[in-house]
């Protein structure tokens, strides 16, 4: 089997449970190429972004969650958790990645899918 | 008197408003009946952008709610079309089959959008602007995103524009004319809106006509002459009105471009009256409000039998988009006997343009900066003569007159029938003779008694001025500023709603206070938490995640995302034992800083998150708690080591410190508080630079109030003088609980002083004995719950999942 055939089953890895994550809450998961962040909206959706504000890098992970966005916790930034993308008037994004909830409760992220735009 | 029988046909804001009047003066005149296309009570229509935009609800823009209709036994045929007028009989016939006869009617058809007759009009996603359903229409293709083109780049289609591009969307305009709002703007001013447009991110495209709107079933674009292809999800279209006059046409009326009537607001018939948009007066047709109240007025008096006449109006126009000022009336076209002064401030984006002819003002257009707009709109309605002041009179009143920059000076050099509120036109000295009369004080009472700023808003700025003018020092103006864009609440409303409504929970006051947000932001939501806090103390249960991050982990956060952490050192006092605990947590954890605080404390700063229990833990083994250097909560009482050991000392300064730290540490404040206790006023301590300091002397102990020295430097303020150590720990809790109560959110002491004023704390502090204790009590009640180690819970386990990664992914592949 190559590589190439199963991209799908490859980079898909499960971090752990819905339960794991506090509602209007975030935790982070660690890479080797530095911390991404799996966030829990109100209603149990799940976001995963790259841990890093565009503004001045700010753990994401960190900030108030509302709605489908959350506040940097260092200057207020807010970024959109589907997008990446700073809203209002401050501009920038951050990498998202796509996330996957089974019937167990059980979450997983996908570590080449998502946007590459911050890259 | 026998009850004649009044028909109105629509229920817009012109007959809204004569009912209105008529009503006031003479309820019982007229059993009447409305008929109404739309399916809903009376509303301001102006409003509809905020309402689009997001700014206001539905609700806040009612006019008339259902309780007012049944309060003056009127009867309101909601969503019921007049079909037919009969003359004869004196009957008109609903949409429903109901006939109702007539003594007088009054036709109120109001305006139509008008369509530009392309192919695809008819295609669904083309919407016209005009009433509330329009704007349902819009916000329910907003949801999806896409994106919107707009024709028509008038005062409706900018409104439009900016409202779809705050939703979302994204928005381009198409206008026919080289410059936006060509009618109300010369080019100039035209070219500084373009701008403010576009930097909203909206596409304006001018000279642009739309030849076809294509799609299949559904709008999937626009094309133009030039056959440039725009794609849209939506079109709207914003080109224009047309009065509605079929029905009273088919009535056999003289109607031309709208239905004719006469100064006594009477059309063809005796009988019929009509009002509002849909009527010609004089040749002239009108689309703005303030002239249509103005006919109002005259159709109450003449359905009273009065003799009042209308005899046209001039009219003034601003733009309601958030954040761009526009203001013009008259005629602005140039001439060979018309002159003109003009200002511009590029830096500033103001552009100031008077047209004058004969010595008198004739045209205003004023972009930027608009608050000479109603003098000059005076001036030129008065046709009053500019000849001694045309030198600065492009500068605006305070200048004209060479009066000084008082802001009240400007209302006050109004004469007393200036119109102030262009709307409702109402007045100068109505408003005046409203306050004195009645004693008003708010905003909301005057705009109650007034209608003043009631409708679109633009001259609250006026009214406050006004005022503030007659009522001096008495006027404290409305704090309407809003909590944040989730709710039009202040701070204030929503502490006193939650007390009253008993509301215990973040999500029962977003319910119950209508938040517009499904779970809020990062400002409202710390806000509520902190007054659920505050205002249930032992029943509400803290939300971690309504904190900020600090308060959350207990901790700092750092520009790096490390954390620092401040043990508590009671009055600034250490120990060896405290020291070398310290020292033994620097070296065990690596940390890379350790600094002394302006609070006389000591940091430890660098400490990555997953440590902080561990650090925590060794720390509380050798007696240490949290110092809060996060909260927004006691953090330090700084002491001076007073008669311990200082040769001016007269109180035991750092005894007092200590004391007071043990009774306040663990409370929550609207933000932080920060102590100092001197022993003698050297001052050492600097207690005069805090929240609340105390000085010591040879009497007792000096209690003060309100200082900063943080962005803003601020002395304190003495409240008064105790003798006793017991005194000045009850009067400060007593100080801290007021200001619980109070306080808006991340208001600092020395704001909510400058608020309330020193008085009134001293009031309710010092001479209010009963008041006193009571705070004090409540004081130490809240503290009941809220003194716990939050060091201790978390090594104990509590929110661990905080300091844990939630999981680590070390494989290669992950590594890309
Ligand atoms: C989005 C928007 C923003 C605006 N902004 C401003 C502004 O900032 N400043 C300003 O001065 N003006 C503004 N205007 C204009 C202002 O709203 C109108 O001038 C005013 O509302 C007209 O009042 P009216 O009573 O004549 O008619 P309308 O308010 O149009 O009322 C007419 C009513 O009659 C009903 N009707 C029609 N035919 C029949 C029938 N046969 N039987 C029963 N009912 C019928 C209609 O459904 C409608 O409800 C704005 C208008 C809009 C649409
Ligand atoms: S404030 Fe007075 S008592 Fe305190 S250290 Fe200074 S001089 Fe001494
Ligand atoms: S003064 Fe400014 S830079 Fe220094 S610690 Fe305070 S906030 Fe940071
Ligand atoms: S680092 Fe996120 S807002 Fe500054």
């Amino acid at each position: 089997m190559n590589e190439m055939s199963i991209p799908d089953t490859q980079h898909w890895f499960t971090i752990g449970r819905l339960s794991d994550i506090p509602r209007r809450g975030a935790r982070q998961v660690l890479l080797p190429r530095g911390p991404i962040a799996v966030f829990r909206t109100q209603t149990d959706e799940v976001y995963a972004i790259d841990d890093k504000c565009p503004h001045k890098g700010g753990p994401l992970s960190q900030g108030i969650v509302h709605d489908g966005a959350v506040t940097c916790p260092l200057h207020n930034w807010v970024i959109d958790l589907q997008t990446g993308d700073a809203m209002g008037a401050d501009q920038g994004c951050v990498r998202t990645y796509e996330v996957r909830k089974d019937a167990d409760g059980l979450v997983s992220v996908s570590l080449s899918g998502g946007s590459g735009k911050a890259e | 008197m026998t009850t004649q029988k009044l028909v109105v046909i629509g229920n817009g804001m012109a007959p809204g408003r004569a009912l209105e009047r008529l009503l006031e003066k003479a309820p019982d005149t007229y059993e009447i009946t409305i008929f109404n296309a739309e399916p809903r009570v009376n509303y301001d229509r102006i409003m509809l952008s905020p309402v689009l935009s997001g700014e206001k609800s539905y609700k806040d823009i009612l006019i008339h709610d259902d309780a007012w209709y049944a309060e003056h036994g009127l009867t309101l045929k909601k969503g019921c079309k007049a079909t037919s007028i009969d003359r004869e009989k004196k009957q008109v016939t609903g949409a429903d089959g109901s006939v109702v006869d007539y003594d007088k009617l009054l036709i109120a058809t109001g305006s139509s959008p008008f369509i530009i007759p392309i192919p695809g009009k008819d295609l669904d996603g083309v919407l016209t602007y005009r009433d509330l359903d329009d704007v349902e229409a819009m916000l329910e293709a907003a949801k999806s995103g896409g994106s919107a083109v707009v024709i028509g780049g008038g005062l409706l289609g900018l409104e439009a524009a900016a409202g779809l591009k705050e939703r979302g969307m994204d928005v381009t305009v198409l206008h026919l004319m080289p410059t936006l709002m060509e009618r109300q703007l010369d080019t100039a001013a035209g070219y500084l809106l373009e701008r403010a447009i576009e930097a909203r991110g909206i596409k304006v495209r001018t000279g642009a006509n739309t030849h076809e709107i294509i799609g299949e079933d559904r709008v999937e674009g626009v094309r133009l002459d030039d056959g440039t292809e725009l794609p849209a999800d939506i079109v709207v279209m914003a080109v224009g009105i047309r009065p509605n006059g079929d029905l009273a046409r088919d009535a056999g009326l003289e109607v031309n471009r709208g239905i004719v009537v006469d100064d006594a607001m009477q059309t063809s018939d005796p009988d019929i009256l009509a009002v509002g948009e849909c009527v010609e007066h004089r040749g002239t047709a009108y689309g703005l409000v303030a002239p249509l109240y103005e006919m109002a007025a005259v159709v109450a008096d003449r359905l009273q039998d009065g003799s009042a006449t209308y005899t046209g109006s001039v009219t003034s126009t601003r733009l309601k988009v958030t954040g761009i000022d526009l203001f013009s009336a008259g005629d602005f076209a140039e001439g060979k006997d018309r002159e003109e002064i003009v200002l511009r401030d590029a830096a500033n984006g103001v552009y100031k343009r008077l047209v004058i002819q004969e010595d008198k003002l004739i045209g205003i257009v004023l972009y930027g900066d608009t608050k000479d707009g109603a003098w000059f709109f005076q001036l030129m309605r008065e046709g009053a003569s500019i000849e001694e002041m045309r030198e600065t009179l492009i500068f605006g009143q305070n200048y004209a007159g060479g009066s000084p920059l008082d802001p009240t000076a400007a209302v006050a050099a109004l004469p007393d029938d200036a119109e102030i509120c262009g709307c409702n036109g109402v007045c100068k000295s109505k408003i005046v003779g409203a306050i004195t009369e009645h004693g008003l004080t708010s905003l909301d009472e005057v705009r109650a008694r007034t209608k003043a700023s009631a409708s679109c808003g633009s001259c609250t700025g006026l009214v406050e001025q006004l005022m503030a003018f007659t009522l001096g020092d008495g006027f404290v103006p409305d704090a309407v500023q809003p909590m944040c864009g989730c709710t039009d609440l202040s701070h204030d409303d929503v502490r006193r709603l939650i007390v009253a409504k008993e509301l215990k929970s973040i999500p029962a006051a977003m319910q119950e206070l209508e938040w517009r947000t499904s779970c809020g932001c990062a400002k409202c939501r710390p806000a509520l938490n902190f007054y659920l806090v505050a205002d249930w103390p032992g029943e509400y249960e803290d939300d971690y995640q309504s904190r900020y991050i600090n308060e959350r982990v207990h901790a700092n956060i750092q520009k790096d995302g490390t954390y620092s952490v401040v043990p508590r050192m009671w009055g600034g006092m250490t120990s060896s034992q405290e020291l070398r605990a310290i020292a033994d947590v620097v070296d065990k954890f690596g940390i890379p800083s350790v600094k002394v605080t302006g609070g006389q404390r000591i940091d430890l700063l660098g400490v990555p998150k997953e440590n902080l229990p561990a650090v925590w833990a060794d720390l509380n083994a050798a007696g240490m708690v949290s110092g809060h250097a996060y909260a927004k909560g006691l953090r330090t009482v700084k002491t001076c080591v007073g008669t311990d050991w200082c040769r001016f000392g007269t109180q035991d300064s750092t005894g007092l410190g200590v004391k007071i730290e043990k009774m306040m540490w663990g409370s929550w404040t609207p933000h932080k508080v920060k102590m100092a206790v001197s022993g003698c006023p050297r001052n050492c301590a600097e207690a005069t630079c805090k929240d609340i300091g105390v000085i010591c002397v040879d009497s007792g102990y000096e209690l003060h109030v309100g200082g900063a020295a943080g962005m803003h430097i601020k002395g304190t303020e003495v409240m008064c003088s105790v003798e006793t150590e017991a005194e000045a720990l009850e009067y400060c809790a007593a100080v801290v609980q007021l200001y619980r109560e109070q306080g808006r959110y991340l208001e600092r002491i020395y704001k909510w002083m400058d608020r309330v004023g020193l008085d009134a704390i001293r009031e309710q502090v010092v001479e209010d004995e009963a008041k006193r204790t009571a705070l004090f009590e409540k004081f130490l009640y809240s503290q009941r719950f809220a003194q716990k180690d939050p060091w201790a819970e978390r090594v104990a386990g509590k929110d661990a999942h905080e300091f844990a990664p939630m999981n680590r992914i070390a494989m290669r592949e992950a590594a890309e």
